[in-house]
């Protein structure tokens, strides 16, 4: 069968698809580009890496569930047709998106906090795990052959962009209310979540007014739609057998070049290396936005050299170049590897200053900043923290400044008597003019020393393209791979059959990679090493990507199916 | 080639299963040696692998079982051999 579809229709089949399916993609990253927020406001504060590694295993739920939606959504599909099931999958990723930003924190409704957030989290996972297969489907069922790998590309494009988008609110948000604002229990990491209602609102407009897909009309005017997809895809060995292959010889690859590239090659550069929030960010923006057209052009060559060779490239460079790269983050960013400016180390950038433990009264934080500026114009900052605990709280909330003795750093026979300004609790106004006098019970034998690099611009630059290299594979990988699994399926189980092997790769191996590569480092430390290895987190997607590359090679085929519409 | 794939095939049948006993093997052993404050964490981590890999390494098995059955010998040509 051909299609004759207009040069008008075709845009609008594409961009009204690919807005809402952006949109989705929006939703569903904020919560990860948002963790490290996340993990303080919905689980107990003293919890630390724990809390990091819970909010990632919310995150990654997120993900474990879309192959579940992929099921769900995807017999709807095919039963009563594309257009209202992902209209459907719509609200639901809007409406439950819309509600993480209601969720009271921690503080105030205890557990059930991260248990709401997780029953959230895992609505939007089942939304997602129901939009992409669809979208796919839909543009691909108006796509004539020769070009099915260049369209379908475009719908490739907003997986990323989702991520630019996410990126750019959030980066504007904290730019305008700054660091404490943006972080408080009702602060500004909300709005972005807030801001999904009117997105969805808006995608749901364009989506109604789209017609259904061609091919699925006709399938259902004759009545040859499947009675039971699910049985179809799964139950019969002929079609299972290709949604294994699917899985194991192109999508788990794909999924952990994807999710290495985009979210790992971020959270190291931010909780590694340690370079500044808004820095971190930025250098990922710069690399989306120069790497994501070439997700048009690796679908477009698809359509020329087939799919095969050009995601099975992607993923052998992966393999081949993760490691030399993130070394060379790791090499970067090493103060070591810096000459310092001035002869003067430590650069005082405020006074020290004391602040009393929200929940423990009788725990003192005595914080003092400091830069170290280098030759090359990079500027690291130093939050040193440390720990003293009180012999008794302290009884006057209100006073402006606190004094205590403790002994000589040089001398420990002569004693010092130190006063410091107080950071006033929330809702308290301190009076200059009192002191709170305390004793020192004991103090914590190492400070806390939290650590922001400002990267000079040569490095930045090498950073943004060491990553713009990293999001090329996976434009390579995932650039073709939308029209690759829709030629493998036919029309009446299409949307179930190709959904599941997608979100699995995707969500299950790829949403992994940052959970996986983070407990992995975990199991690296140790007493004579508590840092650990930072680079054997990549071990987990070099080993997936190896195993789904081995396959490829072997068990797929690099023909281009003409005959999709059957 | 289509006897490299069934050998391959046999591979697959024997790594799978290999995966979820090293994965419960490790599973074991991090959950022994968890502290009391970090146990319920560690059991979260390893209960959520342990669900996720272990059904998906009895379909990389039962892939290596089609792999050794020679069903991939010949990919389907049209929508037809998929009936």
């Amino acid at each position: 069968m051909s299609l004759d579809i207009k040069p008008s229709k075709i845009s609008l089949v594409i961009g009204a698809s690919s807005v809402g399916t952006l949109i989705e993609w929006y939703d569903f990253y904020i919560f990860g580009m948002l963790a490290t927020i996340i993990s303080k406001q919905f689980f107990p504060s003293d919890a630390g890496t724990s809390a990091l590694l819970s909010t990632l295993a919310i995150f990654a739920a997120g993900f474990i569930v879309r192959p579940f939606g992929a099921l769900v959504f995807g017999r709807l599909g095919d039963l009563i047709g594309r257009k209202y099931t992902f209209l459907l999958t719509l609200v639901l990723m809007g409406g439950s998106t819309f509600a993480i930003g209601l969720v009271p924190g921690f503080a105030t409704i205890g557990w059930a906090a991260p248990i709401l957030v997780l029953i959230l989290r895992l609505v939007q996972g089942l939304a997602l795990g129901g939009e992409y297969g669809g979208a796919a489907t839909y543009v691909a069922e108006h796509a004539p052959a020769n070009r099915r790998g260049f369209w379908t590309s475009w719908i490739q494009t907003t997986a990323t962009l989702g991520l630019f988008l996410a990126l750019g609110v959030i980066i504007l948000i904290r730019s305008n209310q700054g660091v404490e604002a943006f972080s408080a229990e009702w602060g500004g990491w909300r709005y972005p979540f807030w801001l999904s209602i009117i997105l969805v609102g808006v995608s749901i407009i364009i989506r109604m007014k789209m017609s259904e897909s061609p091919m699925f009309t006709k399938l259902k005017s004759e009545g040859k739609t499947s009675t039971n997809p699910l049985k179809e895809s799964f139950g019969h060995k002929a079609n299972f057998k290709m949604v294994l292959l699917a899985l194991f010889g192109a999508v788990m690859g794909q999924g952990v070049i994807w999710y290495t590239g985009q979210f790992y090659a971020q959270s190291f550069i931010e909780t590694v290396c340690k370079v500044e929030f808004i820095q971190s960010r930025n250098l990922m923006l710069w690399a989306i936005l120069f790497a994501t057209p070439f997700f048009v052009v690796f679908g477009y060559l698809s359509d020329r050299i087939g799919r095969k060779w050009i995601m099975m490239l992607g993923m052998l460079a992966g393999i081949l170049t993760y490691r030399p790269i993130y070394q060379y983050f790791l090499d970067a960013t090493n103060a070591k590897n810096r000459t310092e400016k001035i002869d003067l180390v430590h650069t005082v950038v405020s006074e020290k200053l004391a602040i009393v433990d929200a929940k423990d009264g009788t725990k003192l934080y005595v914080v003092q900043k400091f830069d170290t500026a280098y030759t090359d114009g990079a500027v690291f900052s130093y939050t040193k923290t440390d720990t003293l605990h009180l012999a008794n709280m302290v009884v006057d909330a209100s006073a402006g400044s606190i004094q205590y003795t403790q002994a000589n750093a040089l001398d420990a026979t002569k004693l010092d008597t130190i006063k410091l300004k107080l950071k006033p609790a929330k809702g308290i106004i301190l009076d200059a003019t009192k002191t709170a006098v305390v004793t020192i019970a004991a103090a914590a034998l190492k400070p806390s020393i939290l650590v922001e690099k400002t990267l000079d611009k040569a490095t930045y630059w090498h950073l943004i393209w060491l990553v713009f290299v990293q999001i090329l594979y996976v434009t390579m990988v995932y650039g073709p791979i939308a029209a690759f699994l829709v030629e493998m399926f036919p029309t009446k189980i299409r949307y179930t059959s190709m959904s599941l092997p997608y979100h699995i790769g995707n969500g299950v191996f790829g949403g992994l990679v940052p959970f996986l590569g983070t407990l992995i480092v975990e199991f690296t430390k140790t007493a004579d090493n508590p840092a650990g290895d930072p680079l054997a987190g990549l071990w987990y997607p070099i080993a997936v990507a190896s195993i789904c590359l081995f396959i490829g090679v072997i068990y797929l085929t690099n023909k281009v199916d003409k005959e999709v519409m059957d | 080639m289509n006897t490299i794939k069934k050998i391959l095939g046999l591979v697959w049948m024997i790594v799978a299963p290999a995966i979820i006993w090293f994965l419960a093997s490790q599973a074991i052993q991090k959950m022994a040696t968890a502290s009391v404050m970090t146990k319920s964490n560690v059991i979260l981590q390893w209960g959520i692998i342990l669900t996720i890999f272990t059904p998906i390494c009895i379909g990389f098995f039962i892939f290596g079982y089609y792999a050794f059955k020679g069903e991939y010998d010949q990919l389907p040509a049209s929508s037809q051999d998929l009936e």
